[in-house]
């Protein structure tokens, strides 16, 4: 199993969750951060005192699934998820050493 | 220490005579009460409480950050309440009573024989009661005024004290040379029709001694601190605005022409106000701001303020587009002279009442109100420096004054919350309570992605 963590742009989630879902994609945790990379931020003035916004909102998912569907998860994700401007996000992914679901208290990873 | 101040203020209050104000005694030759100046004056007196609240607390409460909010709206709400006090028992009496030329008689402590006869040195077609009211009005929001220049770092009981002396060792003794019978600056002929210098010359000038004496929030100049809510700001302003009627209105002092040349000047000034803001704004930085519009409609109306009842509808427009160029400039005074006034008190209140108080004596013109007096364009170059005069003698008094009340509150109660309080917020700090707690709790109904960590910030319950 590997866990996928991926930023997008916040207006990007429901685009990005609908097409995991239609893979048979079964969980995903959502969660919003800020963050920046190469992306600059933008300013903020009132009454002529400047802010440099310099983080920005992201939205940052996690899914955890299995090997054969890693690519094509990333493929997915990269597809809906980018406009090609800069401040499109980044995907991740990681390696899940165990996993046990809570309810039934069974490890499933 | 506290229980002195009780006992004080109980004895202060018995020694005040118990007498109600006489309304049913009618002499034969007491000037007649109109009721339409009347009403009109009651209303007036209606609309600048309503600048204080909710004007002036939203206009200050959206410009803050959001832990502070309540500690905002506190101050203001609170003013309300203790200077309604401080005027019944002594305040009315110190600025409006006979006395000399510097400060009112006591002979109206109480209230004593405020009542439904008309005072004639004052309001000869209302009942005296209904002009001691409409006054009360500007009594609560001068230092309300205040309150967005130190605003996110000062300790509420010391605000408290600091109010209660400002208001009556520099409020009332300052209406009284402006407004009252026998005052020096009225009766040197300084043109203030409804408070440039007493309300906002004062206000803002106040408000620069006061940041200077408490020094810069915490972080100031490294963490942002920018506003938390700006339509709370937007319509605080427009608040502002249609209160303002009342102020300048009112001022008239009764329901007539000269109620409505001033309505007239007080909506174009701040028109043209928000529109010079904008537009310098608009050069300097590249872009209009909501911000900007807003503040540039209180500017207006703070230097429309003295000139309202005496300059016509075009000097207005001039009056109010340079109050809009001149106020937005002057916020940029705070960062070159390192002073931090929250929310530019100094630069709308203190220059705009300024600007408005030296171009009310450029503008001021006979035809509009006969009563006032030429100013410069029309032929009278003095009036400039009465009102030149009356500007400087506000200044020093008010600054003098309240640096004087700060260092000595300073040292013996301090000014300021303790660091960590300030960090955590005025609102948790000193009123145990937070403006906005955007999820209830983790229960399955509470949006996480609009999370807010209330749950964890809890404070402890500890009684202070």
């Amino acid at each position: 199993m590997k866990l996928i963590k991926t930023i997008i742009r916040p207006n990007k989630l429901e685009e990005v969750k609908d097409a995991l879902s239609k893979m048979s994609v079964s969980g995903m945790t959502v969660t919003e951060v800020r963050g920046h990379g190469r992306q600059k931020g933008h300013r903020a003035v009132y009454r002529g005192t400047e802010y440099a916004v310099t983080l920005l909102p992201k939205i940052m998912i996690e899914l955890v699934i299995d090997e054969h569907l890693v690519d094509d998860a990333i493929k997915t994700i990269i597809e809906t998820a980018r406009t090609g401007e800069i401040g499109d996000g980044r995907v991740f992914v990681l390696p899940v050493e165990t996993g046990y679901n809570i309810r039934t208290g069974e490890r499933d990873v | 220490m506290k229980r002195h101040v009780c006992v004080l203020l109980f004895v202060l209050i018995c020694l005040v005579p118990s007498n109600l104000p006489v309304f049913a005694q009618a002499p034969a030759a007491q000037p007649k009460v109109d009721t339409g100046d009347t009403a009109w004056m009651l209303t007036s007196s209606a609309l600048v409480l309503f600048m204080t609240i909710p004007g002036l607390f939203l206009f200050y409460g959206g410009l803050v950050r959001s832990k502070n909010v309540l500690g905002v709206l506190m101050q203001n709400f609170t003013m309300v309440g203790l200077v309604t006090a401080q005027w019944i028992v002594i305040g009315y009496s110190l600025a409006f009573a006979n006395g000399s030329s510097l400060i009112g008689g006591l002979q109206w402590m109480g209230l004593h024989g405020v009542g439904a006869v008309p005072n004639a040195d004052y309001a000869a077609t209302i009942p005296h009661q209904t002009f001691m009211f409409y006054q009360l009005m500007f009594a609560i929001i001068t230092p309300a005024l205040m309150t967005g220049a130190f605003a996110e770092r000062m300790k509420f009981s010391s605000f408290l004290v600091f109010s209660l002396l400002w208001s009556t060792l520099l409020y009332d003794p300052l209406a009284h040379w402006v407004w009252g019978a026998g005052g020096f600056l009225h009766n040197m002929g300084a043109l203030d029709f409804a408070g440039g210098t007493v309300v906002h010359i004062s206000a803002g000038i106040s408000a620069l001694v006061a940041v200077l004496i408490l020094g810069k929030r915490v972080g100031h100049g490294k963490v942002p601190m920018a506003p938390h809510n700006l339509p709370f700001a937007v319509i605080g302003a427009a608040m502002l605005w249609v209160g303002w009627f009342g102020f300048n209105g009112g001022s008239a002092l009764g329901a007539n022409s000269l109620a409505s040349s001033a309505f007239m000047a007080t909506h174009t000034a701040a028109s043209l106000a928000a529109l010079g803001w904008m537009v310098a704004e608009w050069i300097k930085s590249g872009k209009p701001t909501m911000l900007g519009a807003a503040s540039g409609a209180v500017a207006g109306l703070v230097a429309i303020t003295p000139a309202s009842g005496f300059v016509t509808p075009l000097a207005a427009m001039v009056i109010g587009f340079a109050a809009g160029v001149v106020c937005y400039s002057a916020c940029f005074l705070k960062s070159i002279f390192g002073y931090d006034d929250a929310l530019d008190v100094v630069g709308v209140h203190g220059v705009g009442g300024i600007l408005g108080a030296i171009l009310t004596g450029v503008f001021a013109s006979k035809a509009i109100n006969s009563a006032g007096n030429d100013g410069l364009l029309y032929g009278n170059p003095g009036l400039v420096v009465t009102q030149l005069i009356a500007v400087g003698a506000t200044i020093i008094f008010v600054a003098a004054g309240t640096a004087v009340i700060l260092v000595g509150l300073k040292a013996l109660m301090g000014l300021r919350v303790r660091e960590e309080d300030e960090l955590l917020g005025l609102d948790l700090s000193q009123h145990s309570e937070s403006a906005y707690e955007l999820t209830s709790d983790y229960d399955e109904g509470g949006s996480a992605l609009t999370g807010h960590a209330a749950a964890t910030t809890k404070p402890a319950t500890t009684q202070a």
